[in-house]
């Protein structure tokens, strides 16, 4: 929960030093998210001589990422409804198989095989959907028994090879930028004032404008929330979270345009993560996904059809690990059967920290894509210090670990 | 014996002037109590006037230090860490959940954190022979091994009194005990209180239901909004309308508010309505029900808990219940499908649930959150959302039904009964139904909440709804209905008239089927 709803404040106006202390206590966890993650990158950053936000890193950081981050939004409409998927990781890896044996075996289009991995990705979803949601049976197995059988499908499918390369076309999923649509004086003149070699205008532009959106967006909450005499969080908070926020996004933003500009593979994680989000905010069948999560009996019986919405769920969930697949599979240029190992733990790790509860219910798509985007900065940080993998895997743990007994912390002392 | 308890009377625990105060709200304020040795001390008072909170500071549940006040136990002053503390001097407390562990055995439950065992072996047959002891203290026959979700509540709660009494239990303090009980169960119980307190037991009790508190209670301490109101000693004579008064700060010499209804015409017909148990596909729970209610009437089903009254309303209420269901349903006349839920809401049919916080909210969302649940389009365009318009369905529930809260936002989990239930009904009037089904409507919720509740289901009835009220309260269904069906092993087994229906005749029909 890294944006802080305000509709999820009851308290009384914080107008005092005390007002603003309860409202921080009441919304720690969104706050302690957001500043976890800049004291991590603050840290990285120091302790890297400055490698971490190096342009080609910044960059670097967000493709390795990416399909963790599209696979954390289905696992969090999945979590969020009270359930987990634990197959995500081998259908990933399986999907990657298939588009590597369709193009690479059999010459197959890379339209054709785009679609065909996506209705597979989906079918997969939808056949693990059917038992949990129709048949009762608890996702935690059924994902389980799909994790090994997807595995042991992909190291049928390319019987126990790694088979590639992709074409040029295929790799761009993953490795290619958005090129630059403004005209090239633009970028020339800017590049001389930032004093840089290029500046990637359509990248900056992008991310000026996805701040200022943001932003915008934030004050017409708020303006709203005046309207209904809803208690809104203190400006002084407002004004500095979002102007981090908005910072942060234009730097990044400016890093990616002074390399290669905007990678096709943020565009379309950008995109997924605005719809999912909105998806679960603001439309009847997000809504729908945290009553059942919440309280499935009153859900039920509320004339919500639960078991055709967990169904959905975990479609969507296969679809997303499809696309996921697609991404992974051109970033490494070949699909191994081990693509995707042990990747669910990342997802749903991602999701927990960015403030899922396990019980279902709670949790939001911009918490878990934090969650997601915490955990890389971690691994890539780690990576570049030179940390083993060894001490990596124990530091991930205890931060996973840290963040679920913060939250339960927190919900303790608030009673 | 009751003199001899009566003969050593010293006071047994005293509690003076306990504040305890939560971020915001001072849920104690200067309460205090006197419980003597050997007697039956009713503690009353509305819902979230402190009653429980008072029962967690004794227990330990809310540790010393974080309250202010006294307690002295046996004339020494005590300070409890937590619940252990307070069991290890004899204080035990029988929560309204009950804390058994369903899938163990009487006997397991029973000593549960208090095994008989050698160097952690347990002794089964010591375990069972003690049990079988403290079962026959209770008035139970079940074998020590049976598990206890094989048993009725009734019967756990007795479970759970004996799991006290194996602790050699000084101050015995039932929270609700008969709020999920039948009339004689519930019966059983209180009889089984006396039957401790001539043992020398000393209990205190606390209960919505007058009744019983006339029944059992040799001192009566009503508290309201964190204070205690007045102190009533049985031997000088309990009146449930001073208790009433005390407790609501107001007369109350009405229980019911008045009503004046004009039923129209018939507007929903059940018929021949049966349904087969879930699992035991030969068990016919409902057994060819028929019935009728009309516009801007009030009709009641009475019955004991397990005559079938839940079942036939959740069968009706899109299959929710129930298996291979059969008969018809009609309303003004015409046949209507309800076979799913959201056809039922669809045909104009509300059911608000039994149990409020399993079945009828999602707890930790917001009011808001559960009022427009039952009908998101009415809020929304094309599948989104219209927060603003949300918020004007909550607050309009919120004015209307006089839901007490600051703010529409506030989670339910943090409301009353009263007014957690008042939530549940905004959800299902925001259905807009023709018919509300209302099963056990007041059940745990205190005497000014009742009230209320009353006459917004005369409000409805007025409107010209058709509401069909479940409750295992009978005065409520007598001071309420216009008609009173009675149920018993799943069928009708008769109809009663507003003006013939009495406890007693309810009760000879339920007994002379």
């Amino acid at each position: 929960m890294a944006t802080v709803h305000s509709e999820d404040i009851a308290e009384p106006a914080p107008q005092s030093g005390k007002g603003i202390r309860e409202y921080l206590t009441s919304h720690l966890r969104e706050y302690g998210l957001l500043f976890a993650l800049i004291a991590i990158m603050v840290f990285f950053q120091l302790v890297t001589d400055g490698t971490l936000l190096r342009a080609v890193n910044v960059t670097n950081l967000l493709l390795q990422n990416s399909y963790i981050i599209i696979m954390a939004l289905g696992m969090l409409v999945v979590i969020v409804s009270g359930n987990i998927d634990l197959s995500v990781g081998s259908v990933m890896g399986f999907i990657g198989a298939l588009a590597a044996v369709m193009i690479v075996n059999f010459d197959q289009s890379m339209i054709v095989t785009v679609i065909v991995c996506l209705i597979a990705g989906a079918a997969i979803g939808a056949a693990q959907g059917y038992w949990i949601a129709y048949w009762k049976i608890p996702s935690f197995i059924v994902t389980l028994a799909g994790m090994l059988v997807f595995r042991g499908l992909s190291l049928w499918l390319l019987e126990g090879q790694s088979v590639g390369p992709f074409p040029r076309e295929f790799q761009l999923i993953a490795n290619g930028f958005v090129p630059d649509i403004f005209p090239s004086g633009i970028g020339t003149t800017l590049a001389a004032i930032f004093d840089v070699r290029k500046v990637n205008v359509l990248a900056l532009a992008t991310g000026v404008v996805a701040a200022g959106a943001l932003v915008w967006i934030g004050l017409r909450q708020r303006a709203r929330n005046r309207a209904y005499g809803i208690v809104d969080e203190p400006r002084s908070f407002f004004i500095a979270r979002n102007a981090i926020v908005a910072a942060a996004i234009i730097f990044i933003t400016y890093k990616l345009s002074t390399f290669r500009g905007l990678p096709n593979v943020l565009l379309t994680m950008g995109v997924l993560t605005v719809i999912y989000a909105f998806l679960t905010q603001n439309t009847i069948i997000g809504r729908r996904v945290y009553a059942l999560g919440g309280n499935a009996k009153a859900a039920k019986l509320s004339g919500i059809k639960t078991e055709r919405l967990t169904f959905l769920a975990f479609m969507n969930m296969g679809l997303l690990a499809a696309a996921a697949g697609l991404v992974f599979a051109a970033r490494l240029n070949t699909a191994t059967p081990k693509a995707g190992f042990a990747l669910e733990l990342d997802v749903i790790a991602a999701v927990f920290i960015g403030g899922a509860s396990m019980s279902g219910g709670v949790g939001t798509i911009v918490g878990a894509v934090v969650g997601a985007f915490l955990m890389g900065v971690l691994n890539n940080g780690m990576s570049i210090m030179g940390i083993g993998i060894d001490y990596q895997q124990m530091i991930k743990g205890l931060v996973l670990l840290a963040a679920v007994i913060f939250d339960v912390y927190n919900k303790q002392k608030q009673g | 014996m009751r003199d001899k308890a009566r003969a050593d009377m010293t006071t047994l625990l005293e509690m003076r002037e306990i504040t305890k105060e939560f971020p915001g709200v001072r849920a104690l304020d200067r309460v205090s109590i006197s419980v003597r040795q050997g007697e039956i001390h009713a503690v009353c008072g509305e819902n979230g006037a402190g009653k429980s909170t008072l029962m967690k500071v004794l227990s330990g549940v809310y540790p010393a230090g974080s309250y202010d006040g006294e307690i002295v136990f046996e004339g020494k002053p005590i300070a409890f860490r937590d619940i252990r503390d307070s069991e290890a001097c004899g204080i035990i407390i029988i929560h309204q959940e009950l804390a058994l562990v369903p899938q163990l055995s009487i006997a397991e439950n029973i000593f549960l954190g208090n095994e008989r065992a050698n160097r952690g072996v347990i002794d089964w047959h010591e375990t069972n022979r003690r049990t079988e002891a403290l079962l026959a203290k209770v008035g139970l026959k079940e074998p020590p091994t049976t598990k206890v979700d094989s048993i009725g509540v009734g019967k756990q709660q007795l479970v759970e009194i004996a799991k006290a009494l194996s602790k050699e239990v000084k101050l015995l303090i039932l929270d609700e005990p008969t709020a999920a009980l039948q009339e004689n169960d519930s019966r059983k119980l209180l009889d089984l209180m006396l039957e401790l307190k001539a043992q020398g037991v000393t209990c205190i009790i606390i209960s919505h239901k007058l009744g019983e508190v006339r029944y059992v209670a040799d001192t009566v301490t009503v508290i309201r909004d964190g204070t205690t109101v007045s102190t009533l000693d049985a031997s000088q004579g309990l009146s449930e309308d001073r208790i009433v008064r005390d407790m609501v700060g107001r007369d109350m010499t009405h229980r019911f508010p008045d009503h004046d209804r004009k039923p129209g015409e018939t507007l929903l017909e059940v018929e021949d309505w049966s349904v087969w148990h879930p699992e035991h596909a030969e068990r016919r729970v409902i057994k060819d029900a028929s019935f009728t209610v009309r516009r801007g009437e009030v009709v009641g089903i009475a019955g004991l808990m397990g005559s079938g009254r839940t079942e036939l309303a959740m069968s009706l209420f899109g299959r929710s219940y129930g298996r291979n269901i059969s008969g018809q349903v009609r309303m003004d006349g015409k046949p209507v499908d309800v076979s799913t839920v959201d056809r039922a809401i669809g045909a104009g049919i509300s059911y608000v649930t039994e149990d409020r916080k399993s079945l009828g909210l999602v707890l930790d969302e917001t009011i808001r959150f559960n009022t427009t649940l039952a009908n998101l389009d009415e809020v929304s365009s094309g599948g989104v959302l219209n927060r603003n318009e949300e918020t004007r369905v909550a607050e309009k529930f919120r004015d209307t039904l006089a839901i007490r809260t600051p703010s529409v936002f506030q989670k339910v989990v943090n409301l009353s009964g009263g007014n957690q239930q008042k939530v549940v009904l905004a959800k299902w009037l925001n259905t807009m139904p023709e018919v509300l089904i209302l099963d056990e409507p007041t059940r745990g919720i205190d005497v000014g909440a009742k009230y209320e509740i009353y006459t917004i289901i005369n409000e409805l009835a007025d409107q010209g709804k058709a509401v069909l009220m479940i409750s295992s309260e009978m005065p409520e269904l007598i001071g309420m209905c216009d008609r009173i069906y009675v149920m018993n092993e799943g069928a009708l087994v008769g109809e009663l008239t507003a003006a013939e229906a009495s406890q007693e005749r309810i009760m000879s029909l339920i007994v002379n089927k």
